[in-house]
């Protein structure tokens, strides 16, 4: 094995775990506020189809980014109103709001299929990423570092901050934080938005940058994987860098073992491997962690003020 | 005067059934609405798609044959829906039920016999609740979510049914096509119940509503399924045990998943890779409508069944995209799940003294 594949290796793990890790960010806010929303698959997919129509049609990825991210935070709120002014059950509106993201992304996307992306230009000057180690720590597209930079900056927020204390009090105890003049409902309202925002910009990451073109339902379940990594770190941002990358090996493997002609196992074995090692380890952390477990108390239970 | 909502103290039943019709017509509306405004003929859009499979005698084949798979997964889904046990994996039973039976035409290619096709639906039926039985064991043994765990394996489903069709199953004379070989005489039923042009499907989904009707009306294990998803403590106080309805939520939604799975099969002939068709997901939008009653269940199949046909209808006249009944599919969702307001709450017009006066 040589120095250069290895590399490369490692550039192309940390590319593919980016938008996990990104998600996952998302959905760890908005869990911290006590809200689970399965609705990530479908947020980054109306993301991945914003994204890259919009900067198909303004001639800037830039513009299709931002649009992004505006598509996943307007589709999470959707879930908000129904969950947060209307009290639905959460588990089935976050379903909904999945299945809505798909089928509103096809319908978009129907006119933007066959098309590349526009490239990015890089966020670092080239000369800076020519020799191996350059282009290991300077050539990676911005997604990678804005990622980077968002996860340890919610760790701070949730650890360090005033507002991010208020949010997890909120998220273990709703009614306690109402009594003492929080608006919960309000708070979720952003927590939501938030995680919509950083689904849709997960989703463009995919549709602009990794395949780099539309196709439907693209995005094949990476969102349950964000969801299902939150439970792995014990809502904590530095276990949920670690078990993002984790992912991004065995979604790497993958992709070298369909390359490589002389796999040791058929390839469908290692495309089922990020879900099957998910589930298994599901069980590992619940069977550690006890029916406690370390989540939000009031995750996922409904609340209104008046009754 | 202002609008309070007053919490019911029991729910109300003119609404449990009014809301799911009202949504569907709303949902119509709405779809009117939005099609106008990107350019699309929005009446005749919707007309194609809610309207013409109804009143298109030659249509009702279509939706019957698409609403049996449907109402069946739903009929399963809506117990676990009681009980408050999310099973959103009903996709991967369905495909995996399907490979179970697959599986029993693999072996009994040279064979005949009435046995084979009994065999087949015991055995997809099996699959199907063997796979459930994952997400239910974790549940109960380590306290997994079973929302994940059974969503994650409908992936991995997915992945064994390609491997197996262009592996091991592949069919020796399909000219390459990854697909398995077609299902013999033996393996397959009837293509229509007599000469009514209906698939035997439909048989099976009219005789699972009633068994799910007396089941969930008539037996005390349908009053502590429900007593579980309602109120917890008081059921467990009452000698229910929960872990027993998670088992019994999964594998009966399991069971009836790889049901459907088979007998999809058997109306398609043989597996290929355009076999998962999402009915798994569609379903759960089916057993809600139907607001887990087996009646209503049966009712939501063929709305839901009518959209897909519908779908296509609008696609060939309209030239609205593929896609479109999905998002409908989506919406129908969001309006139920909106609706359940006026079932549990009441909407009451409050007038404060000062106004009375004034």
């Amino acid at each position: 094995m040589t120095l250069t594949f290895l590399i490369d290796a490692l550039i192309t793990v940390i590319g593919i775990t980016t938008p996990i890790l990104l998600a996952a960010s998302g959905v760890l806010v908005v869990e911290k506020s006590g809200v689970i929303n399965l609705g990530v698959e479908g947020m980054m997919l109306v993301g991945a189809i914003t994204g890259f129509a919009v900067g198909f049609e303004f001639s800037d990825p830039w513009i299709g980014v931002g649009a992004a991210a505006v598509a996943g935070a307007a589709t999470s709120m959707i879930f908000a109103v129904l969950v947060l002014s209307l009290g639905t059950n959460q588990v089935a509106t976050g379903l909904a709001l999945t299945i809505f993201g798909i089928g509103l992304s096809s319908l978009i996307g129907t006119n933007y299929t066959g098309f590349a992306a526009l490239p990015f230009d890089p966020p670092f000057p080239d000369y800076l990423a020519q020799d191996p180690i350059g282009r290991v720590i300077f050539g990676h597209s911005a997604f990678v570092y804005f990622a980077l930079i968002l996860v340890f900056a919610i760790g701070w927020f949730l650890s360090h901050t005033r507002a991010g204390l208020v949010l997890r009090a909120v998220g273990e105890n709703d009614f306690s934080a109402h009594s003492i003049g929080y608006p919960v409902i309000a708070i979720r309202y952003a927590a939501i938005a938030f995680g919509g925002a950083i689904a849709g910009i997960a989703g463009a990451n995919f549709s602009m940058v990794i395949t780099p073109l539309w196709a439907e339902q693209m995005t094949a379940g990476r969102g349950w994987i964000a969801l299902a990594l939150v439970v792995f770190s014990g809502w904590r941002a530095g276990r949920l860098l670690a078990g993002a990358y984790f992912f991004g090996v065995l979604m790497t493997l993958e992709l070298y073992a369909k390359a490589s002609g002389y796999a040791i196992m058929p390839s469908q074995f290692w495309a089922a491997m990020p879900y099957i090692i998910a589930v298994a380890v599901l069980a590992f952390i619940s069977a550690r962690d006890g029916r406690s477990g370390k989540e939000p108390a009031c995750l996922g239970k409904p609340f209104l003020p008046n009754g | 005067m202002r609008l309070v909502l007053e919490k019911r103290l029991e729910q109300s039943r003119t609404m449990v059934v009014l809301t799911p019709i009202l949504s569907v017509i709303g949902v119509m509306i709405l779809g009117v609405i939005i099609f106008d405004a990107i350019g699309y003929d929005g009446f005749d859009a919707v007309w194609q798609l809610f309207i013409t499979p109804v009143i298109d005698t030659y249509k009702w084949r279509d939706v019957a044959t698409k609403a049996a798979p449907l109402i069946l997964i739903g009929l399963g889904l809506s117990i676990g829906n009681r009980a408050k046990i999310w099973n959103i994996g009903a996709e991967g039973q369905y495909i995996v039920g399907a490979i179970s039976a697959a599986g029993v035409a693999y072996a009994t290619q040279e064979m005949s016999g009435f046995w084979i096709i009994p065999l087949m639906l015991i055995i997809g039926m099996a699959g199907g609740a063997a796979y459930a039985a994952i997400p239910a064991g974790l549940k109960t043994r380590y306290g997994v979510s079973e929302v994940l765990s059974s969503l994650m394996l409908v992936y991995v489903s997915v992945q064994l049914l390609s491997y197996l069709i262009t592996g091991p199953w592949k069919d020796p004379n399909g000219m390459n096509f990854p697909q398995t070989a077609q299902l013999t005489a033996s393996q397959l039923l009837p293509r229509e119940l007599g000469e009514t042009g209906l698939p035997p499907g439909l048989l099976f989904a009219l005789v699972g509503m009633i068994i799910f009707a007396i089941i969930v009306d008539r037996t005390v294990f349908g009053f502590s399924i429900r007593a579980i998803g309602e109120a917890p403590q008081a059921a467990r106080f009452g000698g229910f045990n929960s872990n027993r309805i998670v088992w019994a939520a999964l594998m009966i939604s399991g069971g009836m998943a790889g049901l459907a799975g088979t007998l999809e099969l058997m109306q398609l002939t043989r597996l290929n890779l355009g076999y998962p068709s999402g009915y798994g997901f569609t379903a759960i939008i089916v057993s809600l409508l139907g607001r887990s009653h087996p009646f209503g269940v049966f009712v939501a199949g063929i709305v839901l069944a009518v959209t897909y046909v519908g779908g296509q209808v609008a696609q060939t006249v309209v030239h609205v995209p593929n896609a479109t009944a999905g998002l409908f599919q989506a919406l129908i969702l969001f309006a139920i799940l909106a609706s359940d307001l006026f079932v549990r709450y009441r909407i009451k017009i409050k007038s404060s003294v000062a106004e009375i006066r004034a």
